[in-house]
């Protein structure tokens, strides 16, 4: 009974001092929309990198050249390392060397513009074999994909993407056109369907020549940028990953794994480091936040010791008439929390909505498969943490009202 | 058995110079008596007052309140008492402010540990009681001074306290608003029977009372029976 009294009080007096309370709470409100924004858009952008990373293959194994990147100066040596050879990729054929290998296809890439006609568009261009329509999934539209033979004569065929298709061609025919690239003819073989953003790589607006074309005359290139293998199942993958760092390091006489001149990339290893970025970056930035919540909190404690000094007459005359002191304390607290939680929850809201918003913009605007992600976990924990705000910093108030001597109260102006 | 019985209380006020505000004081209070207490400014009749409705405590001597010394009764039964036993009208009125009428006379039944559902009857009783049925749901800052005093004798009976204390509760009033407060206390004395401990400094008020309790400098100075009690004979106007 007690409770539901302090309780309708309690929202009495945070109505009767609407602009004063809601100033009041503005920390708390700050403090936990960010955390949920901070929780919502980091879940949401581990989700896309990760569903990204997934459209790789959970089979996919990709072998890169230099160190394994820890800063930008080691990513500049891995696009510029020419330590992946043609030899490296005989060897690791080798039933002998790489028993669960099922596909392998070196891989060279570069950016260049293309022209047909009057048109010109700058496009990526992936030196490949045939292997690749499997290892990517990738489905053709019109024509047909290259050929093993094609590859092996370096051949001047290109395969082209449906965005390319679109800016060179519009909507004339493709199949049998020449287009110029790198000074070099290709004959259009293929058109490739449409792939869409959702994976790490644009399809779209990318072309496949044959990688010995692609090194010999346009890039000027002997060795590869990447050499991509699939294993014979998810299961054989980490075997498959070692077998061919032992490979790869016979042939390149090395000792010490930490001298490596190449490095691995699985799917799962990806994933693996996404998700601990992410996590990490997320729960940083939910810390920082956080810090609102502190100096809400002593906003909260504040405004409490105000109101107990002007209700002083109030305690006063609520124990000459027979509360005790748990009654005052109580119901001072039920204010303090009552405020802090009002808080937390119009943060949720605000977090919710902003997250809900942003998430749309950004699939909308920037093109990303974006999806909101309503955080569960934050939503409780800032409500709890709001309350346990309000009562952490409503205490000392709600102690002083209590501990008040009824005389001196009723006696103060 | 006296309701009320304070032995040789003494009170000294120690904040930066030591301040006796009662010197040895000592009487007794039946079940039903009437009684003003009466003496100049600062002779200690609020002290006293406090000590009696358990809103302090004594330096020296004993109080027993139902011949049990508030000593042995811990902070929350004092709590109680105060609740249950005892009703307080002060001479500002103590009413909250942004509140009306009848949340300002339910206050008490909050602590009492009375179902709620019985709280909306005895708080329209009480407010019959005084005579303010037609101001129930007025805003408490928005009645006359009178009216005010009445709401809080209606809060301070409302839990059929066994003693109902009053300290100059005409003292902000004007003497008809007074008269009509005089009459209230006085009709809860005879016609419900509490007893009533009130202080004044005005002889007319004082003489509704059946007995008068003098103080000078903290000590009583003359404690004798009225002999021409003063009577309410009009009642209440509704
Ligand atoms: N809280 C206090 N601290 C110090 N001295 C006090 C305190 N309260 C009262 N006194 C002193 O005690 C004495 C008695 O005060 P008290 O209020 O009991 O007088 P009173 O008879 O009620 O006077 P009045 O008729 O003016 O209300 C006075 O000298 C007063 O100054
Ligand atoms: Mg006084």
């Amino acid at each position: 009974m007690i409770f539901k009294y302090n309780l309708k009080t309690a929202l009495r007096g945070l109505e009767a001092n609407k602009s004063r309370s809601s100033l009041t709470i503005l920390g708390i409100v700050i403090g936990i929309t960010a955390i949920m924004m901070v929780m919502s858009l980091g879940e949401g952008a581990q989700n896309l990198i990760l569903s990204q990373i997934q459209t790789i293959g959970s089979k996919t194994i990709a072998i890169l050249p230099g160190r394994q990147p820890k800063g930008i100066m080691d990513s500049l040596g891995t696009m510029f390392g020419d330590s992946l050879k043609e030899r490296d990729v005989e060897a690791l054929k080798k039933k002998s060397n790489v028993p669960n290998l099922a596909k392998i296809m070196p891989l060279v890439f570069g950016s260049a513009s293309a022209t047909y006609q009057n048109e010109s568009y700058r496009l990526t261009i992936f030196g490949v074999d045939d292997l690749v329509v499997k290892i990517y999934d990738l489905e053709i539209e019109n024509g047909d994909f290259f050929t093993g033979e094609d590859v092996k004569g370096r051949a001047d065929v290109v395969v082209i993407g449906s965005k390319v298709k679109e800016e060179l061609f519009g909507s004339s025919e493709a199949i049998g056109q020449k287009i110029k690239s790198k000074g070099r003819s290709l004959r259009v073989v293929g058109v490739l369907k449409k792939k869409g953003s959702g994976s790490m790589v644009n399809f779209d607006d990318a072309v496949f020549i044959p990688y010995s074309t692609a090194q010999q005359y346009l890039f000027g290139i002997k060795y590869y940028h990447r050499i991509i293998v699939e294993a014979d199942s998810e299961n054989n993958v980490s075997r498959t990953v070692e077998d061919i760092k032992i490979t790869l390091r016979n042939m390149h006489n090395i000792t010490d794994p930490e001298k490596d001149d190449f490095y691995i990339e699985t799917q799962e290893g990806m994933m693996s480091m996404v998700s601990t970025v992410t996590s990490a970056l997320t729960l940083f930035l939910a810390a920082v936040a956080a810090i609102s919540l502190l100096v809400g909190g002593v906003g909260i404690m504040n405004i409490m010791l105000v109101s107990v000094t002007e209700r002083t007459r109030e305690i006063g005359l609520r124990k000459a008439i027979g509360a005790t002191e748990k009654n005052i304390l109580t119901q001072f607290l039920l204010e303090a929390v009552l405020l802090t939680a009002t808080g937390g929850f119009i943060g949720i809201v605000l977090g919710a909505s902003l997250s809900f918003l942003t998430s749309l913009v950004l699939s909308k605007y920037a093109n990303l498969e974006w999806v909101f992600v309503f955080p569960v976990l934050a939503a409780f924990l800032g409500l709890g943490v709001s309350a346990a705000v309000g009562l952490v910093f409503g205490l000392y108030p709600a102690r002083k009202a209590a501990q008040k001597n009824p005389i001196e109260a009723l006696r103060y102006e | 058995m006296s309701l009320i019985e304070v032995k040789n209380l003494q009170k000294i006020y120690e904040d930066d110079v030591e301040t006796p505000a009662l010197n040895g004081v000592s009487f007794k209070v039946e079940k039903g008596e009437f009684i003003a207490i009466m003496g100049p400014s600062g002779s200690g009749k609020s002290t006293l007052l406090n000590i009696l409705g358990f809103l302090d405590k004594p330096t020296k001597g004993d109080y027993l309140f139902e011949n049990k010394s508030m000593n042995e009764y811990t902070n929350d039964e004092l709590a109680q008492i105060r609740n249950k036993k005892m009703g307080f009208i002060f001479q500002s009125f103590n009413l909250l402010p942004r509140t009306n009428v009848f949340e300002n006379v339910k206050l008490p039944l909050v602590y009492s540990g009375i179902e709620d559902n019985l709280w909306d009857e005895m708080v329209n009783k009480a407010i019959d009681a005084v005579g303010l049925s037609h101001r129930t749901v007025f805003e408490s800052t928005k009645l006359s001074g009178g009216e005010k005093q009445r709401v809080a004798i209606a809060r301070a009976l409302i839990l059929k306290p066994d003693v109902i204390f009053a300290d100059e509760p005409t003292g902000n009033l004007d003497s008809k608003s007074g008269q009509k407060i005089m009459e209230i206390i006085q009709r809860l004395n005879e016609e419900y029977g509490h007893t009533i401990i009130l202080i004044t400094h005005e002889t007319y008020t004082a003489e509704h009372a059946q007995r008068i309790i003098k103080i000078i400098d903290g000590a009583i100075e003359s404690d004798v029976k009225v002999e021409h009690q003063h009577h309410a004979t009009d009642h209440f106007e509704k």
